[in-house]
């Protein structure tokens, strides 16, 4: 009997187009828009001015906080202005954008393909690498990893979990890197290890990916410490503390992080990003993404350079196809619809997922039935209908009692309402709200 | 016969016990409230909307006795009339206030505004907000999706069809719901102005000149004509928008006939006295683009007398 | 390239449908439907067309002039209702009287609380009890099953293996020497004894629980629930003294229990929203059920026990949450 987590869960079907297929390099484009807003925290300050010229992986913005992290040029060239561009959230934000000349790379980085296994650096030098290398999590929800790895006094670390799960269907971009990346996941996992200072490391991959769970068991028994957690298919499992409870059946309690019940969970993207920036110098300044939908003529992954315009991407999976009805940045259960095609490729794009016009639109919402098959699929065990009337209703401080809060917007219960009820979308405004009410009573 | 007596007897004992101590209760518990909150409470609206601040007009009455100073409390329902009753049952002052209106600052109609999107989400403009921008090139403007006009109690709003924008009717009593329910932050509770004339800018796009006149041709291009041309130095312009004092105004509507793109609007005025067109270089699209706006103002006097102020 | 639409994710949908849970019920009642017609003659199908029509057309006419909104006849759920109240109706019922039935159904047991999914108690119910209190004579008076089916010449009244306990355990007869002049357990189970069109053919009923818990229309606690209970409940009472209480298999098999506890206590809208509150509510199904059968004045008690609970479904729902995640104290490091 395979792991799960305990509560709820989903089983949207997969369609995984792009899996098997190679990371292909994406030449650099002739312009970059890189945002300066990329991550969960404050934005970055931009430390270049119009007019400097830039090299491959140059810091350009510079993190502005304790939760906020560095961002490094893509390209080499020179700065064409900084203005506000519309990113991935739909608003307008502050972006650097740079014209781009050659592709001159620091020095600093190591560009060659050498497995470098030996881990010289300290710990506190890992945490502090890992944070000039403006590492975020890759697997979309782009909290700076530098943070989370940095435990707390008084709280005790013991085990890494590595999110290799990829729950989102269509998504492959992690399936990818586990199979052409393995080695350099390894050393990754170790390296995070001994900036944790743990001894135990938990692959968890779902079944649905046999080879990886093959590849990468085969290149654990090597590895001392790391082993390989096949777990059962539902979706929200790659939710982190969905993980948690899949892997170790520790449950983080309501508003803690996993921290609590001494486990630090990191994406096998960001693991890779890690090795790269503690063996080879590089900081982040591309990432794997995966151009993939029902109409999309070549599914592909790509290695491209952040601040690429999505609509390159696009072009070489095959262009955009003509009855397209939305572009989603992500996966169809948590993305965000984009609103065009010059948005940039960002340290969070783990995808780019193109729906026809059929599949675009919503159907007619219709009464609540209280069939309560939202509270089945609630994978924190909450009450979906219940949070959608108080959101609706205002009710926030009963919103606040009924844990909206300790939703994870994974949008199981949107997803299987009979009645097309917009649960998610109110539940999540109310977490807005609720959320600033909480935080204006501990100031 | 016993059995009625019995049972008459039973029941008048039980009814006297429990009268009893009820009563006894209820002295035991009582609490003081001051006759005058009752008072107060009879004169205003009883609409619980919210308008004054407090949760309710019972809140309200308590306040308005229990402050010695009641000159910064103010039900816009009642409006004087009201507050000059309450204040009179309680003997204190209250200051003057001029009736307000909410007003729409948003003129991006279909026609005015493109569509870049489509939004197939909750029709609620909040969950719209916290999605994206807008459905168009503006970031700033309506979303249309009403929660204003959930948010009036008073059936004072309602959403146009054909533009796509809320309407602010003249049963407005400027409670300022549909303010706070915005969440683009587009209503303005402005002064109503005498026999309800108003001049007011119908934009609120921060974007600079070109950004904002391609995301909409309504927009307020922040050109500072209007603040050259205003002999009263009521109007600012900040952030690429020009505001309008309402305490400065004199609704001498010089700044509506300069404005480029027609983005200041009036107001229940008499129709002017014709000027030339050529005047207007924009004429044709831009006058059929105002002319709506002016029928969604509602207008409703037009035969006063044709003076100007 | 069409407008860009956008939109909050999640951006996929199971495709399930209200439609598809309604009809599935339907689908479900099926089996019970053919067996009774097999057991009772084609009287109970009009009963049933009747019912169903009757409470179709309500629904349209209530949403179309008198609410003057959408009509929402097409998703099941007045089928639903219908057939219910069919099955819930003896054989030979004047048809008129299943016209009021259902307009008591629909138009104050559903429409009056704003329609689909809002209504507190279950409509059919509302409707049948409704029924039972006005029409006493009519409500009992049931048919033996026909030994030929679609024949009206043999049919021959019959009161219910319910009805014929009570009235003996008054007379002070033990229930063992009772169950003996009636219809034997698997008699009971394949319907041929006396009832309500649809409430005496368990098999076909198990049937349907079995096909809605495949296709994951409703879960297995609430039927699950009152079963048990009304079995554990009755089996107390008989252990405590046999020479009074029916044995619980007897309580079981007769009357509605199946049917209530299958397609009546599992209406969506009546019955509470989490796992737990569904046992609770279950429980007290079965619970007082027993305890009109065996102390009330009624033989059969499901129908008002099932209004009963519905009542305090609110109630449930307030203080009966789902397990929230994180509830279970964090392992010790």
């Amino acid at each position: 009997m395979l792991k799960t987590f305990s509560l709820g869960g989903i089983h949207p079907p997969e369609n995984k187009f792009s899996a098997g297929k190679q990371i292909e390099v994406m030449p650099v484009p002739a312009q970059v828009a890189i945002p300066i807003a990329q991550h969960i925290g404050a934005p970055a300050t931009p430390v270049v001015q119009k007019g400097d010229t830039v090299k491959v992986g140059t810091l350009i913005a510079k993190s502005s906080g304790f939760v906020s992290t560095n961002i490094h040029s893509s390209v080499s060239g020179t700065v064409f202005k900084i203005d506000d561009i519309v990113d991935a959230s739909g608003y307008k934000k502050a972006a650097i954008i740079i014209n781009v000349e050659g592709d001159e790379w620091e020095e600093s980085i190591d560009r060659s393909a050498d497995l470098v296994k030996e881990i010289t650096a300290s710990p506190e030098e890992i945490i502090k690498k890992v944070g000039e290398a403006g590492i975020v999590g890759l697997g979309g929800a782009t909290f700076p990893s530098h943070v989370k790895l940095s435990v707390p006094p008084g709280k005790t670390c013991d085990v890494l979990i590595l999110n290799a799960v990829e729950c989102e269907p269509y998504l492959t971009a992690d399936h990818q890197i586990m199979l052409e990346k393995g080695e350099e996941i390894m050393v990754g996992t170790q390296i995070l290890m001994k900036s944790l200072k743990v001894d135990k490391a938990i692959i968890g991959i779902e079944n649905n990916k046999p080879d990886a769970i093959k590849h990468l068991t085969e290149l654990a028994s090597s590895y001392p410490g790391i082993t390989v957690e096949p777990l059962k298919v539902q979706y929200p499992q790659g939710g982190e503390k969905q993980l948690i409870d899949a892997c170790i059946k520790r449950q983080i309690p309501s508003g803690k992080l996993p921290i609590e019940v001494g486990a630090v969970v990191q994406n096998v993207g960001t693991t890779v990003a890690v090795y790269e920036a503690v063996q080879k110098n590089k900081p982040l300044f591309e990432r794997v993404v995966t151009v993939t939908g029902k109409s999309v003529s070549k599914p592909s992954n790509f290695l491209a350079r952040i601040g690429t315009p999505i609509n390159n991407l696009i072009e070489a999976a095959g262009g955009l196809p003509e009855d397209t009805g939305k572009i989603i940045g992500g996966g169809p259960m948590m993305g965000k619809a984009l609103t065009s095609t010059e948005i940039p490729v960002t340290k969070g794009s783990s995808g780019i997922l193109i729906m026809k016009n059929e599949e675009a639109k919503r159907k007619k919402m219709q009464n609540c039935i209280k069939c309560s098959k939202c509270i089945s699929a609630c994978a924190m065990g909450l009450e979906p209908y219940l949070l959608m009337t108080l959101s609706d209703k205002q009710v926030w401080d009963r919103a606040e009692e009924e844990k909206i809060m300790d939703c994870i917007e994974c949008g199981s219960c949107s997803y299987t309402c009979p009645s097309q009820r917009p649960l998610l979308d109110y539940i999540r405004l109310g977490k807005g709200k609720v959320g600033q009410i909480m935080r204006s009573r501990t100031k | 016969m016993n059995v009625v007596v019995i049972t008459v007897l039973t029941l008048a004992i039980l009814g006297t016990i429990a009268a009893l101590v009820l009563y006894f209760v209820a002295q035991k518990f009582k609490v003081f409230e001051d006759p005058r909150i009752d008072q107060v409470e009879e004169v205003l609206p009883a609409a619980n909307c919210g308008g004054c601040g407090f949760p309710g007009c019972r809140a309200f009455a308590e306040a308005m006795v229990k402050s010695d100073d009641i000159s910064e409390l103010n039900c816009p329902v009642g409006g004087a009339d009201t507050m000059n009753a309450a204040a009179g049952i309680l003997g204190k002052e209250i200051a003057a206030s001029d009736p307000m209106i909410a007003v729409v600052k948003c003129n991006g109609t279909c026609d005015n505004r493109p569509k870049t999107n489509f939004y197939d989400g909750a029709t609620s403009c909040a969950v719209a907000a916290s999605l994206y921008a807008g459905d168009t090139g503006c970031s700033y403007g309506c979303l249309g999706c009403g929660d204003c006009v959930e948010a009036c109690t008073f059936d004072a709003i309602e959403m146009d069809e054909k533009t796509g924008l809320p309407v602010i009717k003249d049963n407005c009593v400027a409670c300022g719901a549909c303010v706070d329910a915005c969440p683009k932050n587009i209503i303005e509770l402005r002064k109503r102005g005498p026999k309800d004339r108003r001049v007011f800018v119908s934009c609120v796009n921060k974007d600079k000149g070109g950004v904002a006149k391609k995301a909409c041709s309504a927009a307020c291009i922040g050109c500072k004509k209007c603040m050259k041309e205003c002999p009263f130095d009521a109007i600012t312009v900040e952030n690429n928008i020009a505001y309008i004092d309402f305490n400065k105004c004199k609704l001498c509507r010089k700044c509506v006939a300069v404005c480029p793109t027609n983005a200041i609007h009036e107001v229940n005025f008499p129709p002017k006295k014709v000027k030339p067109a050529a005047e207007k270089p924009s004429a044709p699209k831009a006058e059929t683009a105002k002319a709506e706006a002016k029928t969604s103002e509602n207008i409703t006097s037009s035969d006063d007398k044709n003076k100007e102020e | 390239m069409s407008t860009l639409t956008i939109s909050p994710s999640p951006h996929v949908h199971s495709g399930d449908s209200v439609k598809k849970n309604m009809y599935g019920v339907v689908i479900a009642m099926i089996p019970a439907l053919l067996f009774s017609v097999y057991n009772f003659g084609i009287g109970t199908l009009s009963v049933v067309i009747t019912s169903v029509l009757a409470c179709v057309f309500f629904e349209y006419v209530i949403q179309k002039y008198l609410l003057k909104g959408e009509v929402t006849i097409t998703d099941g759920s007045a089928i639903i209702t219908g057939i219910l109240l069919g099955f819930n109706l003896p054989s030979v019922i004047p048809l008129w009287i299943i016209v009021i039935g259902a307009l008591v159904s629909i138009g104050i047991g559903k429409m009056s609380f704003g329609g689909l999914g809002n209504n507190p108690f279950n409509p059919a119910l509302v409707g049948r009890v409704f029924l039972l209190i006005s029409f006493p004579v009519q409500m009992t008076s049931w048919v033996k099953p026909g030994v030929l089916p679609m024949s009206f010449a043999d049919i021959t009244s019959g009161a219910t293996p319910l009805g014929l306990m009570k009235e003996a355990i008054k007379t002070g007869q033990t229930p063992a020497q009772i169950l003996e002049t009636l219809p034997s357990y698997s008699d009971m189970l394949w319907g041929f004894t006396s009832g309500s069109a649809g409430e005496m053919a368990g098999a076909a009923i198990l049937l349907g629980l079995v096909f809605m818990l495949v296709r994951k229309i409703i879960t297995w606690h609430i039927p699950v629930a009152v079963l048990g209970s009304v079995y554990i409940f009755s089996a107390l009472l008989h252990l405590a003294d046999a020479a009074i209480y029916a044995p619980p298999t007897f309580h079981l098999l007769s009357g509605g229990v199946l049917l209530g506890a299958v397609f009546m206590a599992t209406d969506y809208s009546s019955s509470p929203m989490s796992n737990k509150g569904g046992i609770i509510f279950g429980i007290g199904i079965g619970v007082i059920t027993v305890a009109i059968r065996v102390f009330g004045a009624y033989p059969e008690g499901i129908s008002f026990a099932i209004l009963i609970m519905n009542a305090f479904v609110p109630l449930i729902d307030k203080y009966v949450k789902p397990k929230r995640f994180g509830e279970k104290p964090a392992v010790a490091k």
